[in-house]
This record gives structure tokens, C-alpha cells and sequence, in this order.
């Protein structure tokens, strides 16, 4: 990457940083993420009836917990500057809209990331009870971390479809449901008796479940890797299309 | 430095711009009139590369807005008509990003953001929070980020909206004096600023670009222009109206409330009429009150060649 794009990207993703710290909606999230994490694994989760020093009633969540909060992070990455005419702005400074898209992303995500670090309480937690597999931890929360990722750039490609951050939220949220249920086994299992299996196979490798699973093991595979980054590539990739194609409205 | 040729813009089926051509070199101030929803600011968002020409070609200095985005947008500096900018940065905080997005850095950033508070008048509220701050200072933070990288290409749409009259008149300087060594579009609605502050300007009807030229040539183009009131004491109006029809610069004269209107044969000859009327009132000894030739009217230009809203419903 050249000079002056790190530049661009830095200056970019500080000032969204800078607008998501100063405004009291961050402080809100984190505390609503944490509180939610606590609450699903903790109770609903049964972490403590579990009696294993694992996280698995923590990482199953995540999915789902992601499903209505990275939305409502990312929501206003684009609409918002389409609402109050800074896109006019900034597409007219001497920058490669890509550049924007990237850093933008960047931004919320490591944003996201804070919000994940933020719970290591609860590894603490297991490590005091007993001696978990810190690999299989740490595997966990990349897998987690990625997944964020990749619904994250899913609403940033919603987001410039529109100048409406509700409008953004709800159709994250749909996109980002059919890539759990696609590989979600309650689904899966009600299909086998309509779709023959190779179908449903090839529907469910386009699931985030699917390629979560193994990072929650304490696998990593490249492939599933590959998977999150693919997503995340395509969307932002759809987000650049969808800014060129939508000016002005 | 901006060369447009056959600009066009439709928006589904509708034409908004619709075939302009012009172009504006260095030392020039090319003022956009039109009404409302004439297509300005949709032409001024193609020149500075936000939206797409449907047809047509945009340079600037040379680099091609469609080929070479990047080294066209250096040249520019746009102040969008939204003037926007983002509401929870503090002025200086605004400025300094912009600067660094105009690849400044270090001291010359720094430098820049100085300059331009200074130019803009911002000193004031150079820590209060954007969203904080009134609408015309919210528009000049917008004004100063436009100027920050010195550009040699300025795009102004509506600068002077909202701006209290000391701040217009200290913007139409501003313009003025930015146009003596860079190029510069402006819009406005308000007509007295074409004289204040333009070499040349355009009126824009539809997308279609009607009159194009210098103030004084537009004005010329009024019905008033190069007429020449007329009040003597001393003789009947009639009789002083009948001795001003004999001269060969007049076209038509009409008593007016005990003054006389005479009309040019030719609008650009308001002078030499004027001084014809002036001979012939020391011919007839007349002892004149009142002698003054107009220039012309830029409104009354803009009413007959643009089709207002009013008009058209
Ligand atoms: N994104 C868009 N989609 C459809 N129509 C548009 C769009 N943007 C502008 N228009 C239409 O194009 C026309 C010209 O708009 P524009 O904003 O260029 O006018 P203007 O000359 O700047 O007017 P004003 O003096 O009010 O600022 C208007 O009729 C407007 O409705
Ligand atoms: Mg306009």
C-alpha cells in the first residue's frame, strides 16, 4: 500500500473513531454488549452447570448477539454521511473512494474489537475456576472477531444503499439472519426432508455457523478464515459499486 | 483551467443540464445565475467529480475529471451547497482533517488551517463544536475548508447564503480577490454580486445555458439599458419631448411624470444619446435638473430569459 492511502485511511479512520468516542452512543453499546454477554453466558448459557473450563457457552452467542449489535454499529457509517451531505464532501476530496470504504470499516471494526477485549473478565473467570485451553480461547475470540468483521461490512454495504439508518439496520439484519440459518442444524435438519443433502451442504457453506463451529473447537482453518475475509472483501467491494452507482440521492 | 464541453445530465428521463459548454481560465470569476432548480449545483457537482456526466467532458487544468479523478479534485477546492461538515468535530478538529486529507502534514498543515481561520474569520469559535455553531459560521467552516490547500480551482455553490452583510461583502472580496490568480465558479441568487464580484456570467435556464457574457453585456441586453431620463425646468414636457424625437440616437420618447425617457437606437450608445441630449438642451437653452443614462438591469435580463416556477404553473 502506498504512502499516501495509509495516509488518507488514518486520517479517515481517526475521525470516525474520534466521532464514535465522543458521542455517548459508544459508551452505550459497550455497556449493552458486555451486560448481554454476561447474561447469555452466565445464565442462559449455563456456564456454571456446565462444570467445563471452556468458553463455549460464552461463543455461542456471538452469532446471535452480533446479529442485532454490529447493525446498530454500522448502520450510520454511510447513511449518515448520504443524510448530512458530507459524502458530497468527501468523495470530492482527492481520495480513492476505496480508501473511505476501508477505512470506515476499519474503524467500527476495531471498535468492535475493543468491545471483544473488553470481556476478558470472563477468561479470567475460567481460568481462576479451572485450566481451559487458552488456544482454544484464543481461536474463539479471532473466529468471533471475524465474524463481526463480516456482518459488520454486510451493513456497511446496506448502509450506502440508503440515507435511512433504520431502513440500513432492518436489512443488515435480514442479510445477516439468512447467513445464520443457512447453516443454523434446526434449519438444516427441518430442510433434509425437502432438499437432498449435497444441496443443503452447498447452502449451508455459505453460513457463518458453518465456519464459526470450528473456531469455537479451537480450530483454525485457513478455509474458514478465507470464508470471513471473502465476505468481507465482497461486501466492501459492494459498497464501493453501490457508492458509484448512488450519488447525489 | 476548466474547459467544459457538451456537459449533460439527466436524471431518468429528465435533463437537467442539458448541453453546456464553456470555459473559465485563470484570473477569472464566472458567476452561475439561474432559478431555482435551473441545474447549478447539479453542474457544479459534476465539475467537482461527485456525480457522474451523463455526456460530455470535464477538465481541469488538463486532467480529465472522468480519467484522472485524483489529479483534478488536487486542483479543486468545493464549497457544496449544503456546505456540510461534520457536526460533532470542533472547527479547528475539522480543518486539520480536511488538511490532512489534502495530503498537508506537519507544519504546512498547521500553517494552512491558520491561514485559512484567519481568511475566514473563525477565530472565535475555533474549539466550539460544529454543531454548536450558528449557520453562517457553520458555512464559513465549510468556505474555509474549500480554501485550505490554496487551490488554483474554486467551486462555490451559493457562498454567500446565510452569511450576514458584512460577511457578504467580505466574501465577495474574497472571490474577488481569489479570482485574480485562480479560476472561479460561483452560484448565487443574488444579482447585485455578478457587479461586485464576476468577470463574467451565466445564466442558466432549464439546464440550458441562455446568456453568457460580461455583467455589462448582460445588462445591455434589458430594455432599460442606455436610456436616458430627462427633467428641464423651464418648457412644456411635451415640447421637450418633441424637440428630444428629432435626434438621431432616439428611438422612442415618453413623458414620465414630468420627465422625459428617451430610448437608443442602439443599447450599447447610451453615452453618446446622453450626450446628444446634453447638446441639444444647451441648443434650446434648458436649464436641466436632472440628466442620468442607465446602465440596464441584470434582473430584468434574468425575468425575460429564464422561466420561473410562477410562470411556467
Ligand atoms: N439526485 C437527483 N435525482 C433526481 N433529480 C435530481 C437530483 N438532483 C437534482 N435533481 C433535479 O435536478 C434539477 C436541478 O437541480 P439543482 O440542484 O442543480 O438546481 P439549482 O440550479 O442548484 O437550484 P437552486 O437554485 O434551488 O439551488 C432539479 O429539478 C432537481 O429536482
Ligand atoms: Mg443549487
Amino acid at each position: 500500500m502506498n504512502t499516501t492511502a495509509f495516509h488518507h485511511i488514518r486520517a479517515i479512520a481517526k475521525r470516525e473513531l474520534g466521532s464514535f468516542f465522543g458521542s455517548p452512543v459508544a459508551y452505550v453499546f459497550l455497556v449493552i454488549f458486555l451486560l448481554l454477554t454476561g447474561f447469555f453466558t452466565f445464565t442462559v448459557g449455563a456456564f456454571f452447570e456446565r462444570g467445563e473450563a471452556g468458553l463455549a457457552s460464552f461463543f455461542t452467542w456471538h452469532p446471535w448477539l452480533y446479529l442485532v449489535l454490529v447493525p446498530a454499529v454500522g448502520m450510520r457509517l454511510w447513511a449518515e454521511e448520504r443524510r448530512a451531505g458530507t459524502l458530497e464532501l468527501l468523495l470530492t476530496m482527492p481520495i480513492n473512494p476505496w480508501e473511505a470504504i476501508v477505512a470506515k470499516f476499519l474503524a467500527s471494526w476495531i471498535f468492535l474489537g475493543i468491545a471483544l477485549l473488553l470481556t476478558f473478565p470472563v477468561v479470567l473467570t475460567v481460568n481462576w475456576l479451572g485450566s481451559p485451553d487458552n488456544g482454544q480461547i484464543f481461536a474463539g475470540y479471532l473466529g468471533s472477531f471475524f465474524l463481526a468483521g463480516a456482518y459488520l461490512a454486510i451493513t456497511s454495504m446496506t448502509s450506502a444503499l440508503t440515507r435511512n439508518q433504520v431502513v440500513a439496520f432492518i436489512v443488515s439484519v435480514v442479510l445477516c439472519l439468512f447467513l445464520i440459518l443457512a447453516g443454523f442444524s434446526p434449519v438444516t435438519d427441518m430442510l433434509t426432508r425437502w432438499a437432498s443433502p449435497a444441496l443443503i451442504d452447498t447452502v449451508a457453506a455459505f453460513s457463518v455457523m458453518t465456519h464459526f463451529e470450528g473456531f469455537q473447537r479451537g480450530v483454525v482453518d485457513s478455509r474458514d478464515l478465507l470464508f470471513f475475509v471473502s465476505i468481507i472483501a465482497f461486501a466492501l467491494f459492494a459498497t464501493a459499486t453501490i457508492l458509484r452507482n448512488r450519488r447525489a440521492g | 483551467m476548466i474547459q467544459i464541453e457538451h456537459l449533460t445530465k439527466s436524471f431518468g428521463q429528465r435533463r437537467v443540464v442539458d448541453d453546456l459548454s464553456f470555459s473559465v481560465e485563470r484570473g477569472e470569476v464566472l458567476g452561475f445565475l439561474g432559478p431555482n432548480g435551473a441545474g447549478k449545483s447539479t453542474a457544479m457537482r459534476m465539475i467537482t467529480g461527485f456525480l457522474p456526466a451523463s455526456a460530455g467532458r470535464i477538465r481541469i487544468g488538463g486532467h480529465d475529471i472522468a480519467d484522472a479523478p485524483l489529479a483534478a479534485k488536487r486542483l479543486m477546492g468545493y464549497l457544496p451547497e449544503s456546505a456540510a461538515s461534520y457536526p460533532d468535530m470542533t472547527v479547528n478538529g475539522f480543518l486539520l482533517f480536511i488538511a490532512e486529507l489534502r495530503g498537508l502534514a506537519g507544519d504546512a498543515k498547521k500553517r494552512a488551517v491558520h491561514r485559512v481561520v484567519e481568511r475566514c474569520f473563525l477565530d472565535s469559535v475555533l474549539y466550539q463544536s460544529i454543531e454548536t455553531l450558528s449557520k453562517g459560521y457553520r458555512h464559513r467552516t465549510c468556505l474555509a475548508q474549500s480554501l485550505i490547500h490554496d487551490p488554483e480551482v474554486l467551486i462555490m455553490d451559493e457562498p454567500t447564503d446565510g452569511l450576514d452583510p458584512n460577511q457578504k461583502h467580505e466574501v465577495r472580496n474574497l472571490i474577488r480577490e481569489m479570482g485574480k490568480t485562480k479560476a472561479v465558479i460561483f452560484s448565487t441568487h443574488i444579482l447585485e454580486e455578478v457587479d461586485a464580484a464576476c468577470t463574467r456570467a451565466m445564466i442558466i435556464d432549464r439546464g440550458r445555458m441562455v446568456a453568457n457574457g460580461t455583467p455589462a453585456s448582460l445588462k445591455a441586453m434589458s430594455q432599460s439599458a442606455g436610456r436616458v431620463t430627462l427633467q428641464v425646468t423651464g418648457p412644456e414636457v411635451t415640447a421637450v419631448q418633441a424637440a428630444c424625437a428629432t435626434l438621431a440616437e432616439a428611438s422612442a420618447v415618453e413623458a414620465v411624470g414630468g420627465k422625459v425617457r428617451v430610448s437608443p437606437k442602439d443599447k450599447t450608445a447610451g453615452a453618446a444619446l446622453a450626450r446628444a441630449l446634453m447638446e441639444l438642451a444647451a441648443r434650446e437653452h434648458w436649464q436641466v435638473a436632472e440628466l442620468h443614462a442607465e446602465e440596464g438591469h441584470l434582473d430584468e435580463v434574468f425575468r425575460k430569459l429564464t422561466v420561473s416556477d410562477t410562470v411556467r404553473a
